[in-house]
Order: C-alpha cells, then sequence, then structure tokens
C-alpha cells in the first residue's frame, strides 16, 4: 500500500467493519441460546402471548445444513449482481489514460 | 495499492460478511402471526405502492438506460442487507438493517417498494424469513414506510440546507426506525384483541429499541457514507431522481 492517505469513504468504512467484525467474531463465541434474533424475542413472544404462534412456512428450509446453504447461495448470488452492476456503473478508472494526461 | 483498490477489498470483506451463511432472524413477521383479515388488508395497502414503483421503474427505463442497472443493484443490496444478522452486543440480540433508506435516496421511494417486495417475497420462499400471507404487511412496514420515511425526511432536511451526509445519515437512520415503529403499529393492531392498542405499541416498539437504536445510527452512517461515494463518482446517477423530483437538491 502506497503512502497516500484513504479517502474519506475508506475511513468511514474502516470502523464500521471492525465493528461488524468483533461483534460477529463475539456473536460466534456465545452460547447457543444468546444472540436470538429480535423477531424471536420481541414479535414471536407478542405472537405467543396474543395466542398467535407463528406456523410452518410453506416451504419449511429450517432443516438442519438447508438454510444455511440456502442463505450462502442467496448471498452469493445476490454479491454477484451487486458486483457485476456496480462494476458496470462504477468503471475503474483508467491509469494509463491518467498517466497520458 | 491505490485508495480506491483499498476501498473495493474493504468492500469485499464486508460483503463477504454479508453473505456469511446464518440465518437472520427480525422485524419480519412470521408465517400465520396475522389474522387472515389483517394479512388481505396489508396487502391491499401494498398494492398500490408495488404499482406505483412498476410504473415509475417502466416510466424511467425508456429515459435512461442505465436504471435497469441500477436498480438491480440496489435491490441485490436491499435483498442482502435485510437478510444480514448484526449482533447488538450490548444487548445480545441480533437484527438486521433494512436498507431502504439508502435505496430511497439512490433509485427513489417507488421502485425501493418493488425492490423490497421482491426481496421480501424471496426470503419468504426460500429463507424461512418472513411469510407468505404475511408478505403485504411486510412490504408495507420495510418497503413503504421505510422508503417513503427517508426520501421524505431528506428532501425536507435538505431544503432547510442541511449538509448532504447529515440528511443522508438522518434518512439512513429514520428508515430504519420508522419500519420498526411500523411493525410495532401492525402487529399491535392485528394482536391486540379486546385490549388497549396504543399500550400494546408502546410495549412492541420498547422492545425493538436497545437493537434498534444502535442499528439505526449504524445504518444511517453506512447511508450517508454510500450516498456520498455515488454524489462524489457518478453524480448523474442521481440525476433520475432528482429530475423525477423524488430527491431534489442532489448536487
Amino acid at each position: 500500500m502506497n503512502a497516500r492517505r484513504l479517502s474519506p469513504n475508506a475511513t468511514c468504512f474502516v470502523p464500521l467493519f471492525s465493528f461488524v467484525t468483533v461483534a460477529d467474531l463475539t456473536a460466534s463465541d456465545s452460547e447457543p441460546s444468546s444472540w436470538q434474533g429480535i423477531d424471536e424475542t420481541v414479535v414471536e413472544r407478542v405472537a405467543v402471548e396474543a395466542g398467535r404462534p407463528p406456523r410452518e412456512p410453506l416451504l419449511n428450509t429450517d432443516q438442519g445444513d438447508l438454510l444455511l446453504f440456502l442463505f450462502l447461495l442467496a448471498g452469493a448470488v445476490g454479491g454477484f449482481v451487486m458486483g457485476y452492476c456496480f462494476r458496470g456503473l462504477f468503471p475503474p478508472r483508467r491509469q494509463d489514460t491518467d498517466r497520458d494526461a | 495499492m491505490s485508495k480506491h483498490q483499498t476501498l473495493a477489498i474493504v468492500v469485499v470483506f464486508a460483503a463477504i460478511l454479508l453473505v456469511w451463511p446464518r440465518p437472520a432472524h427480525a422485524m419480519h413477521i412470521a408465517e400465520g402471526i396475522l389474522p387472515f383479515g389483517w394479512a388481505a388488508l396489508w396487502f391491499a395497502v401494498a398494492a398500490p405502492f408495488v404499482w406505483w414503483g412498476l410504473r415509475t421503474i417502466n416510466r424511467r427505463r425508456a429515459d435512461d438506460s442505465r436504471t435497469p442497472t441500477m436498480i438491480a443493484m440496489v435491490g441485490a443490496g436491499v435483498f442482502l442487507v435485510s437478510c444480514m444478522p448484526v449482533p447488538i452486543p450490548l444487548v445480545g440480540t441480533c437484527s438486521h438493517p433494512c436498507g431502504t433508506g439508502l435505496a430511497a435516496l439512490l433509485i427513489g421511494p417507488g421502485p425501493t417498494v418493488v425492490v423490497a417486495s421482491i426481496a421480501l417475497f424471496l426470503q419468504a420462499l426460500f429463507l424461512a424469513h418472513g411469510g407468505l400471507t404475511t408478505w403485504g404487511a411486510n412490504v408495507v412496514s420495510m418497503g413503504v414506510v421505510g422508503a417513503y420515511a427517508a426520501y421524505g425526511s431528506f428532501r425536507l432536511l435538505r431544503a432547510f440546507r442541511l449538509p448532504l451526509f447529515a440528511a443522508a445519515f438522518v434518512a439512513g437512520a429514520v428508515a430504519d426506525w420508522a419500519t420498526y415503529a411500523a411493525t410495532s403499529l401492525t402487529l399491535s393492531l392485528a394482536l391486540c384483541g379486546d385490549g388497549a392498542l396504543w399500550p400494546m405499541f408502546a410495549a412492541v416498539l420498547l422492545a425493538f429499541v436497545p437493537t434498534q437504536l444502535p442499528l439505526g445510527i449504524a445504518e444511517g452512517i453506512l447511508t450517508a457514507v454510500a450516498y456520498r461515494f455515488v454524489s462524489t463518482r457518478r453524480p448523474e446517477l442521481l440525476n433520475t431522481v432528482a429530475n423525477s423530483g423524488a430527491v431534489a437538491g442532489v448536487s
């Protein structure tokens, strides 16, 4: 990495990225019962108390590692689409053109 | 390595975390929670917004060939962000950002409703995340309320000459908080029964606060950084939205 300073955008991303990383690692080391989603701690609790517990989804993919696979697949496809479109909209600046100029 | 390459590496690593395979749970109202009447009502409320969004996209495609690419990128972003469980260390729970605030600033609130509705449909169908019968309610809270709250607050703050970064930050945070407020209202309306509506609404909303307060701030920062990046690198991409009256005074 050269000695040039990072752009303000990059310097904003670094603390955000660090926070997500630390929080993610902390979550991985925790007890399985903790780090519940707030749909369980709030939405489902309210629904159960009101007598309308959630029922099984039409396609119940929450079985074993199937849901993990689908999340990874969805993330990979979504990430590819996002990256492909990003590159189309924000093409990298050509270094040779910069040098010639 | 240039600063843009460094930035790209940071974004790639953040994207890896985004796609990390762990189920997220948050504002999505799960299958079967809403009674049939309420579920149907929220479908009816969501439908005109989705129709209006589709109409806006079709109209804009004729004016600007980059519109489909921009909407595809933003749609993929909303899908990913709204799947991402973010652990909140102080609280010990997980929740997800919505992404609709940034989307509303980049492509306008109408198309944001469309991309949010597609994301919620895919999540309900394949990721056991939300529900098909509660799709309308989830579209209203995340797509409609989140997008229009962000769009409205951004326009208002820009009218008061607030700097771009600050206005985008507030818009991102407001979108997140408004989404969860709408979810609280949806749940309370459907489930209060013979009890009082507003105490239940306040109780549900307060239960969201410890998790969503920091997450909303984080979403505001993300929105502000991303919006400033686009407005600096390719301001013309925002012109279509600005010219359509969605975000006035962008540049």
